[in-house]
């Protein structure tokens, strides 16, 4: 039986998690999980993050995921939830400790060594902490808002856009002395970073976060080109649910 | 090669974050001041360290690390075999799965609007002799009274909060409960008996009264 992650396959969250699955070479099914069609129900929606969150405090998903046996494959499926976006790492951390580098051509996602996966932690945790909160409300207010039909703050966009350039400059920095964020292999400290940026560079007419970057830009070509990024956005536009490597 | 250094400043709850699990592993280091109130995050040879300018850094041996959550999962699994398994590695990858799900809880739920209302109710009038914005505090608090029903709710299921161990999860939430409660909100965490229950436990550990011996408020 296969990996079953729940989501909106347009969501930031999701696609973290099914692009971790296609690295490592794994079949999953998708459920796919409308949060818009949730909306118009609970108003605070609105106010949330458009990556895969629904509030945990209502729909009960703590629960729902205290209450799940996380189970080896290939015997039964182990559930994969992605609903709550900052799970999403969480996930793709457990992911790659437990199936990558397995051989088979499954890259190893978290480093090699203690030390090389402390370098792998500290940049996923520069992006959760010191990059998403930026990047956040450039898709919010640019993309999502406006697909909601509802105004968005293009001033606080505008602001957001400014620091993550102000970001980008540390990662131009780092990427002179290393090819990928953490050391010289892709890692899931490079992958956490894919589909929000996507959003902000494709869909929000930001590109500009590059200007004057060449590493920056040289390492989100590399990054985005990986066939298996390719597949998960092929995979999103087919509409299909089932995914086989 | 020397031994453990901590680059930051005593009051800093990221800084004490990262003395907090070192403490647990019963690790000696050197704490090496780096106050912020003068710049010295901003000077280049800080900056060389981590170049987000931000506290704590560690340095141990060859290895430099900065943001206080990788610190932690570095010396958690570095010094996997001293004090407690704070990463359960000896646990099956449900009990791993869980440590995993509520580290991400803590940063990305719980850490933001405590951070903001700790900093706005305890760090400002107390380090930088600012007034505190009320505005501020009330949003904070009203985020953070949503993020701790659900953990009430979890702690009334387990004793620890990825399970029936104590582990990383726990450690990373204390320094920043333990200043909650010298603020005028110290109610969101001594209404919730579980939540207070679980707190005497964590901040009765022999490794956290001396972490909090150091704190100078």
């Amino acid at each position: 039986m296969v990996v079953q992650v729940y989501g909106k396959p347009q969501a930031v969250c999701p696609q973290r998690v099914m692009h971790c699955l296609v690295e490592l070479g794994l079949p999953f099914e998708l459920v796919h999980v409308d949060i818009d069609a949730m909306e118009h129900k609970l108003p605070e929606f609105l106010e949330k993050q458009p990556f895969g969150q629904v509030p945990y405090i209502t729909d009960g998903d703590f629960e729902l995921f205290a209450g799940d046996q996380w189970i080896d494959p290939p015997h039964r499926s182990a559930r994969v939830y992605c609903r709550l976006h900052a799970e999403s790492r969480a996930i793709v951390r457990y992911l790659a400790g437990k199936y990558g580098g397995r051989g088979g051509g499954a890259p190893e996602l978290l480093g090699r060594t203690v030390e090389e996966r402390a370098k792998v932690e500290q940049w996923m945790d520069v992006e959760a902490i010191n990059y998403n909160p930026w990047a956040f409300p450039v898709v919010f207010n640019l993309l999502v808002l406006p697909l909601r039909g509802a105004p968005g703050d293009r001033e606080a966009a505008a602001a957001a856009v400014e620091e993550m350039k102000r970001v980008l400059e540390v990662y131009e920095k780092q990427l002179s002395k290393s090819k990928y964020l953490a050391g010289d292999e892709f890692t899931l400290a490079d992958l956490t970073h894919i589909p929000a940026t996507r959003y902000v560079v494709e869909f929000c007419g930001a590109a500009r976060i590059f200007e004057g970057k060449e590493r920056v830009k040289a390492w989100w070509e590399d990054i985005t080109g990986r066939p298996a990024w390719k597949k998960v956005i092929s995979f999103v536009e087919s509409g299909k649910s089932s995914y086989s490597p | 090669m020397g031994g453990i250094k901590i680059y930051g400043m005593p009051t800093s709850t990221n800084t004490i974050r990262a003395l907090a699990a070192l403490n647990e592993k019963g690790l000696d280091y050197e704490l090496v001041i780096v106050d912020l109130r003068t710049g010295a995050h901003k000077h280049p040879n800080f900056l060389a360290l981590n170049p987000f300018g931000q506290i704590p850094v560690l340095e141990d041996g060859d290895v430099v690390l900065f943001e206080s959550r990788a610190i932690n999962r570095y010396i958690a699994t570095k010094y996997a075999e001293a004090g407690p398994d704070l990463l359960l590695s000896g646990g099956t990858p449900a009990e791993r799965a869980a440590v995993e799900i509520w580290l991400e809880v803590e940063s990305q739920q719980f850490g933001p609007p405590i951070a903001s209302l700790v900093f706005e109710a305890l760090i400002k009038p107390i380090l930088v002799k600012a007034t505190a914005d009320e505005a501020i505090v009330e949003a904070q608090a009203a985020k953070l009274e949503k993020v701790l029903d659900v953990y009430e709710a979890r702690l009334a299921q387990n004793k620890y909060l990825a399970g029936e161990h104590f582990t990383l999860v726990d450690l990373n939430h204390i320094p920043y409960t333990n200043y909650l409660l010298k603020t005028s909100k110290a109610a969101l965490v001594t209404s919730r008996p579980h939540l207070l229950a679980w707190w005497k436990d964590v901040s009765a550990r022999p490794a956290w009264v001396k972490t909090a011996a150091g704190i100078p408020f």
